[in-house]
């Protein structure tokens, strides 16, 4: 009798779950989209594991992850910096590691940045829900965050690992320059609201998660006082709250929301790897 | 009817009326012209007249994200724009929108039929109306309990949108003036199931959540499923009355 193959959790670390490309296409049904939360890093290891690009991995943050595999497999770890080891043998980031069933392979405290993607050949095998088996941590759908002693299993390899032997990780950098696109509600702010936002320095504050990073800096002053009737949210939405603070909707965003939103991120995967601190700046989608 | 930009790939359609709406137009409430047009987005989508990745309807706009060319598609939406107002503008059709029983549909069935709402019949929610808000809601509506109760036995309420939490219906049909405060401290736990009331909106519940509406019932109806097709019990544009279990 042959068991299926699995992962086993032996440290689930700070914060582990289940991503894959999300479930975009709900939202009317108040269903946030999900996925990892740096798509490009995900894809990148399915790639190099020789899975569709689509196929469901760990995203791991910032404490690392220590995992068992049942069977032996083709992995690979992109996003962070962070040290990774298979066994005894020292491993890498951004490269496809073939090791042998029985394996450890422990994905260390992040050096730099914050989230890593762990892919392993065949996929994380779990129940899709609504299309996806990502884990939303706003509504709770999809499997829950990964605990210690957890079993996840794993499908079966489809394809053949990239033939590359080391793909180049970009270093997460020291401030963030995040392209702004116009926002549904620019005229609930005042031109001071504007001058702020393009002309000083925020931080990312430490209560930011998959859901949004929150900043902390010159507060956005409003031109129309009151409450907005709820309405929809995309991702990279900057929504100012009543204490002018922005905070930028990642993907498990709500899908309405009741504060006005005064431009919307072109791209957020940079704020994937931003760790509390880190200094962001906007700037026109012109430049 | 105004067109925001919302990034690089999507758009937010604002049914609030400018203050140069036309008094006709202008007396038709937000939430009618949000459903036509969500109605009409849908269905568009749907024959393949429009490619949005999401349609999305709340209280006064229509998101549309995933646009793979939002000039484009604003294009479109201005040119729609007159049939839309006019559908909702005559007076028999507003009217058969608004207040006629289910059979008045059927000759709309064509139309919306593949919009997924289930337009054809009125979702029917049992309630036990036994919610602890229910002498708070009573006291602001100036009336009895007996009276709350019949006030939501006796509303044809149309979910007007979804949010909060997966299958949450806002559900619109009350009169302006029955509008009622949130809780000014939200409960960290509410029930699975519980039927309540903010804003011009009733609601419920479809899994314990911290909630700050006021709570007048509960019903056993599940509303959202993610085996069921559609997931939501209670999706966008869906009929609903309220029966006493």
């Amino acid at each position: 009798m042959t068991h299926p193959a699995t992962i086993e959790v032996l440290r689930a670390g700070a914060l582990t779950t289940v991503q894959d490309l999300g479930r975009p296409g709900w939202a009317h049904l108040g269903v946030p989209r999900s996925g990892a939360l740096d798509p490009g890093a995900l894809r990148l290891a399915n790639r190099l594991v020789g899975n569709p690009e689509h196929a469901a991995g760990l995203e791991i943050t910032l404490t690392g992850c220590t995992v068992r595999l049942t069977r032996a497999a083709t992995v690979a770890v992109t996003g962070a910096e962070v040290p990774v080891q298979a066994g005894a043998r020292p491993g890498d980031t951004g490269r496809p590691l073939t090791v042998p069933a029985g394996t450890v392979l422990r994905i260390g405290p992040a050096r730099r940045g914050v989230r890593s993607w762990l892919a392993v050949a065949g996929g994380i095998d779990v129940s899709p829900v609504l299309g996806s088996r990502a884990t939303d941590t706003l509504s709770g759908l999809g499997p829950p965050r990964l605990r210690d002693g957890d079993l996840l299993p794993l499908g079966d390899p489809v394809g053949t690992p990239a033939p590359v032997d080391l793909t180049v990780c970009p270093t997460p950098p020291e401030e963030l320059h995040l392209t702004l696109g116009p926002g549904p509600r620019e005229d609930w702010f005042t031109p001071t609201a504007f001058d702020r936002l393009f002309g000083s320095a925020y931080t990312i504050s430490p209560v930011s998660n998959r859901v949004g990073a929150r900043l902390a800096g010159a507060a956005l002053p409003r031109a129309v006082a009151g409450e907005l009737p709820s309405e929809g949210i995309v991702l990279g939405a900057v929504q100012v709250p009543a204490d002018g603070q922005p905070l930028i909707f990642l993907a498990d965003h709500p899908t309405t929301g009741g504060y006005p939103v005064i431009g919307v991120v072109t791209d957020v995967t940079p704020l994937a790897q931003a760790r509390p601190g880190t200094t962001v700046r906007f700037h026109g989608p012109q430049r | 009817m105004r067109i925001r930009p919302v990034g690089a790939h999507a758009l937010l359609l604002d049914c609030t009326a400018p203050a140069d709406t036309p008094e006709a137009v202008a007396d038709i409430p937000e939430a009618a012209f949000v459903e036509a047009w969500r109605a009409e987005l849908w269905r568009r989508r749907e024959r393949g007249d429009l490619v949005a990745v999401e349609i999305v309807p709340a209280a006064r706009t229509v998101l549309l994200d995933g646009l793979p060319d939002p000039t484009a598609t604003a294009e479109q939406l201005t040119r729609w724009t007159s049939a839309v107002t006019a559908a909702i503008t005559r007076p028999n059709q507003a009217d058969a929108k608004a207040h006629a029983p289910a059979e008045a549909h059927a000759q709309d069935h064509d139309a919306t039929a593949e919009d997924g709402a289930g337009d054809a019949a009125d979702v029917v929610v049992p309630v036990t109306f036994d919610g602890p808000d229910l002498p708070a809601v009573a006291e602001h509506w100036g009336v009895d309990v007996p009276a709350v109760r019949h006030r939501l036995t006796s509303t044809r309420f149309r979910v007007a949108f979804c949010g909060f939490a997966p299958g949450f219906p806002y559900l619109t049909g009350l009169p302006a003036e029955l509008a009622l405060p949130r809780l000014a401290t939200p409960r960290p736990r509410v029930p699975a199931g519980s039927v309540a009331l903010a804003g011009p909106y009733a609601g419920i519940y479809p899994g314990a959540s911290p909630g700050g509406w006021l709570l007048v019932g509960r019903t056993d109806l599940v509303l959202f499923d993610v085996a069921a097709d559609p997931p939501a019990r209670l999706g966008p544009g869906t009929r609903v009355r309220m029966v006493v279990a």
